[in-house]
């Protein structure tokens, strides 16, 4: 066999980032376990038993059984298939607030990094500013501010992760500005913008994969959380945390309400950090090469 | 044969908390159309500050110039704009480093990374710009040029690394080559090939070369003049073959005098025998406490008493040699 040599090199890195991703069992489990609730959340429609939204009172606060494998809540919808429609929540909320912190914020962090002085010095004190706040007494602040819905939660958890994100590629972007490479592409006239978008963000993208699938973790909870104290996801929605606020209630004698959902957030969590923590090993170059 | 680039009078300093320390001092220097000018001296005695310099790569602060001019083809480079800088910078003058380890951005490929050079400069089509380059990758000799495109760095060695360096830097047939030791981190094995493809394909694209070295042997296999510098000043400047012939400037002396002998006379020879390696005594002054008059005058064996009080001008001896020393301005070495 030996290596292939005539494969594009992004494949060859892909199935290097794989091999070494199979060879990790943590890994492994992290990635199941995450592969399994996109799968959940994507086919919740089709292999949901129920409407996640049917009421059903005469079946109420049913204890899990043949027909409600996960029971009842108090309105009598299913559980097990509004835990299937939460996972679509919960993913997608974690994605996007991903998706917007850690474009902001390595922007922000690649130029505060790269043009140092004073524009590092704003930035990254606005960003202190943030974190000197605790991420989810802010964002429930701002939640409340802006008003109690879905995507008013993902603002305010967005704008809380932003300095995360800052920060790590701020020092990526401090190391790798010094690199001889960004001198030798000043040499054949590259202009900072472009030195910034092709050659400091590119090379601070692992570390963003890894803190992003770490962070998603956080998200998740902290945006149950918001939806738990009513700021984020309002009822009807399955939403996982305004599961647990409403299933509270029953919790001494319907232990079964608060519980699955609960689980959810445990499984999804757990996945995405034990993930991020062997991605940040398998992305190092040290031991990658 | 005009004159491409001429520094006249400049002047660096470099200030941190322990005070201003002047880098260069009063440089001069010129390089021809389709020569190869070599550039020597110890190290820190400000050899890649001066071609810094020329590409306005010096980091303002600390850095700052205080004098002097730069002339690039009849434009004063130090006072350009930013946007002009950029065109002038990889499509007119290029510059390849010491380090190729670490010259090229680990995250892309090859031809990616060449492909942006050519593209910037010249607009081409991803596929014209793929041709231009596969061509100027057969010219600095490497076998396969489509599969090197597609390559990470780390899957190059040193030596194929660096010759991509002089393959990106002279895509664009840039009228003059800044090479900062661009052979000093290679196996010695691979320096003698790199260094005849940088200067064969220079010579016959007519590029002029700035090529800094510490390596008395690479300034006489390759360059057509010399200049030498000591502390942050040019002390002397002459055609490659004068100078290893009749070296005016002690130091210079020094230099060659310390150039290895492969083959040392036969031991039963008169004066035979191989002799000690020489080295000149001493060590350059660091930036901040240089010695008044001549800088070279504590390390010196022929100095008089003036030189640790008048600085030596450059003079001309002949048309062709010129030396800043106060022993030598006669022209007796």
């Amino acid at each position: 066999m030996g290596i292939p040599l005539r494969q594009h090199p992004k494949w060859r890195e892909l199935r290097l980032t794989w091999r070494l991703l199979r060879a990790n069992p943590t890994a492994m489990a992290g990635l199941v376990i995450l592969v399994a609730m996109g799968a959940m959340a994507l086919a919740a429609g089709w292999l949901a038993p129920y409407d996640p939204l049917r009421l059903s009172l005469a079946e109420r606060l049913q204890p899990p059984g043949a027909a409600h494998w996960f029971g009842t809540d108090e309105m009598g919808r299913d559980i097990l298939t509004r835990v299937m429609y939460g996972a679509r929540i919960s993913l997608r909320i974690g994605f996007v607030v991903i998706l917007i912190a850690g474009g902001i914020g390595s922007v922000l962090g690649a130029v505060a990094g790269f043009y140092g002085g004073r524009v590092d010095n704003l930035i990254m004190r606005v960003m202190d500013v943030i974190l000197s706040f605790p991420s989810l007494v802010l964002a429930m602040a701002l939640a409340a501010a802006m008003g109690p819905s879905l995507n008013n939660a993902i603002l305010a958890v967005a704008f809380v992760m932003i300095p995360k994100f800052a920060r790590m590629v701020r020092g990526e972007a401090l190391a790798v500005k010094e690199l001889p490479f960004i001198a030798a592409a000043r040499v054949s006239g590259a202009r900072n913008r472009w030195i910034i978008a092709h050659h400091i963000l590119p090379n601070c993208l692992n570390s963003v994969i890894v803190l992003g699938t770490l962070t998603l973790g956080d998200t998740i909870l902290i945006a149950a959380s918001l939806s738990f104290i009513g700021l984020g996801a309002q009822p009807p929605t399955p939403e996982w945390g305004a599961m647990i606020s409403v299933g509270r209630k029953f919790l001494m004698d319907q232990w079964w309400y608060a519980t699955f959902p609960g689980l959810f957030i445990l499984t999804t969590v757990t996945g995405f950090n034990i993930l991020g923590d062997a991605l940040r090993d398998i992305l190092d170059p040290r031991i990658r090469r | 044969m005009g004159t491409l680039l001429s520094i006249e009078n400049l002047s660096v300093e470099f200030s941190n908390y322990q005070g201003t320390s002047s880098v260069l001092n009063h440089v001069s220097l010129s390089v021809n159309r389709g020569e190869i000018l070599g550039l020597v001296g110890e190290s820190g005695c400000g050899k890649s500050v001066t071609a810094r310099c020329i590409l306005r790569l010096i980091p303002a602060p600390p850095g700052k110039i205080t004098s002097g001019s730069i002339r690039f083809a009849g434009e004063d480079l130090l006072s350009v704009s930013p946007k002009r800088m950029g065109r002038v910078r990889g499509r007119e003058i290029s510059m390849i480093f010491q380090e190729p380890m670490s010259s090229l951005n680990p995250v892309f490929t090859v031809g990616n990374q060449m492909r942006e050079v050519v593209r910037r400069h010249r607009g081409l089509a991803r596929r014209e710009a793929d041709a231009l380059c596969t061509g100027m990758l057969h010219q600095v000799q490497m076998p396969d040029p489509e599969e090197v495109l597609k390559k990470y760095p780390h899957e190059l060695s040193g030596g194929m690394r660096q010759r991509v360096m002089i393959a990106m830097e002279l895509v664009c047939d840039p009228q003059l080559l800044i090479a900062d030791e661009p052979t000093t981190a290679l196996d010695v094995t691979v320096q003698g090939q790199v260094l005849a493809i940088l200067t064969g394909l220079s010579r016959r694209r007519g590029i002029s070369v700035l090529l800094i070295t510490h390596d008395m042997g690479v300034v006489a296999q390759v360059c057509d003049r010399v200049a030498v510098m000591y502390a942050g000043q040019v002390v002397e400047l002459a055609a490659v073959e004068e100078l290893f012939a009749r070296p005016l400037h002690p130091y210079t002396q020094g230099l060659i005098a310390a150039i290895p002998d492969v083959d040392p006379p036969a031991d039963d020879a008169p004066g035979g025998g191989a002799r000690p390696l020489f080295s000149i005594p001493g060590t350059v002054p660091t930036l901040i406490d240089r010695p008044p008059g001549c800088r070279f005058h504590p390390r010196c064996t022929v100095g008089g008493p003036g030189c640790a009080r008048d600085v030596p001008g450059l003079c001309w001896v002949t048309p062709e040699h010129a030396v800043a020393c106060h022993s030598s301005r006669g022209g007796t070495a």
